[in-house]
């Protein structure tokens, strides 16, 4: 069974939908406790602010939980501010504290050179491995909404995007973990077969 | 790069798609979620539900539109019309919105767009302004209640505090040149992107690719909101689309199996 995280960020209704149309079984998990043996797929989705978000996770008791499963190997799916969590820190809120998971830090998108902070819309991934999950995508375009980014990290970054510029980590993948920035759920035919890819690679 | 949008816009009323010419005289244009269906397979970026009665008994069909949208539209969607609350923003996003516009009630109560970031994130907050040109010629005013009601308030100097208080896009909506079909108000719109930092979304005047395309270059504008020229198929939007990139914009194309 899919997991997927509800710590109060976000729009986690819309994930559900897109693997309930994929004919997956999901349920929406919000205490740690519920991280147990039938969870075959975790996802973290999410948006909004970096600091709120771990404040969130701290609040369902997910945190070590969450680290727990990560570290047993079983396949993990971070969405969006999902991808950012997995990370050390984040210039978001001060700077302030992620799970962890990889080093490094989520940056800012620069307002003295990009003239719109937020990106907000489709943006083009350029694929930088070869894998399964972009098999039979109709196109590369994903949408995004983000004003913080992790910047391209060689051997883990397997996409990036570029935004005003400025490349970034648009889905990353190391052994049993996944994330990406865009939004597969609401990234029409596109970002549906990707999730479709992604749950035949990892099941 | 990023994409520039085209976004159609659902007026709904009573169950129905409609659509009017400066916000009056309003024609039957068909069912949404059969119209939501099809602008998801035919190219559209997003999709905006604007409940244009904002009735109490509407808001319920609104909600139930966008449960019954959610579940097989898997791009972005905006729902507006009426929102007065946090609890109107909340139901409408468990309802399956990606973000929810507020025009009025910002108006009348600018916190709200700060709670309202707070608790859904700024992204989730779509500002919406519309905005007819002062009598003396000098800029523009902002009228809300469906344009009904002058607020004596800049339209440029709204829009730049909207941002500060945390709105997470503007929908900037010309009076003059809404339904007209005559071409969005550039003017007005390279006044609002000049003073903001957050994606400006041009509606009211579209009718033909050309306009779309001046609202995006010349206007500044991130995304092009439209109505009567998709829903009545006089420039689909796949047609649009390929007139943009053949002039060069970055779009999202619309796939060959489309």
């Amino acid at each position: 069974m899919i997991g997927i995280i509800d710590y109060g960020a976000g729009n986690i209704g819309n994930v559900e939908r897109a693997f309930r149309y994929l004919n997956e079984e999901a349920s929406v998990i919000d205490n740690g406790n519920e991280i147990n043996n039938e969870i075959s797929v975790l996802v973290l989705p999410g948006v909004g602010s970096f600091a709120a978000g771990m404040a969130g996770l701290e609040k369902g008791n997910l945190i070590k939980p969450i680290i727990e499963y990560i570290d047993s190997g079983k396949p993990f799916l971070g969405i969006c501010l999902g991808l950012q969590l997995l990370f050390a820190r984040s210039k978001e809120s001060g700077l302030a504290s992620g799970l962890g998971i990889f080093d490094g830090e989520c940056l800012r998108f620069d307002s003295d050179k990009i003239r719109r902070v937020p990106q907000i819309g489709w943006n083009k991934i350029e694929t930088m491995e070869e894998s399964e999950v972009f098999n039979n995508l109709p196109d590369y375009y994903f949408y995004f909404v983000h004003s913080y980014f992790v910047p391209v990290i060689t051997g883990l970054t397997v996409a990036k995007s570029d935004y005003g510029g400025q490349e970034f980590t648009a889905i990353l993948n190391r052994d049993n973990i996944w994330a990406i920035q865009p939004h597969p759920e609401k990234s029409g035919r596109t970002g549906l077969k990707f999730l479709e890819n992604l749950i035949g690679v990892i099941k | 790069m990023l994409t520039k949008r085209l976004i159609p816009c659902l007026d709904v009323k009573d169950g129905r798609v409609v659509k009017g010419e400066k916000f009056v005289d309003l024609k039957d244009q068909g069912d949404p979620v059969e119209m939501a269906r099809d602008y998801n397979t035919s190219g559209a970026d997003e999709l905006v539900f604007l409940d244009i009665t904002a009735t109490k008994e509407n808001r319920e069909t609104i909600k139930n539109l966008a449960i019954e949208v959610s579940e097989n539209l898997f791009i972005p969607f905006t729902v507006g019309g009426g929102i007065k609350s946090i609890a109107d923003f909340k139901d409408l996003i468990q309802a399956g919105a990606d973000k929810v516009a507020i025009n009025s009630a910002a108006v009348r109560d600018p916190d709200l767009i700060t709670r309202a970031a707070k608790e859904f994130g700024s992204q989730a907050v779509v500002v919406a302004i519309d905005g007819r040109k002062k009598a003396s010629g000098d800029g523009w005013e902002v009228l809300i209640s469906g344009g009904s009601v002058e607020t004596g308030l800049d339209l440029v100097e709204w829009a730049q505090r909207a941002e500060k208080l945390g709105a997470g896009e503007i929908l900037l909506t010309s009076m003059d040149a809404d339904g007209t079909k005559d071409g969005y108000d550039l003017e007005q719109l390279k006044a609002v992107s000049d003073v903001i930092g957050i994606p400006l979304i041009a509606s009211g005047g579209a009718g033909s690719p050309e306009d779309l395309y001046d609202a995006l270059t010349e206007g500044e504008a991130d995304a092009a909101l439209a109505a009567s020229i998709w829903h009545q198929d006089i420039h689909p939007i796949k047609e649009c689309k390929r007139y943009l990139l053949d002039k060069g914009l970055p779009i999202r194309p619309v796939g060959e199996s489309d």
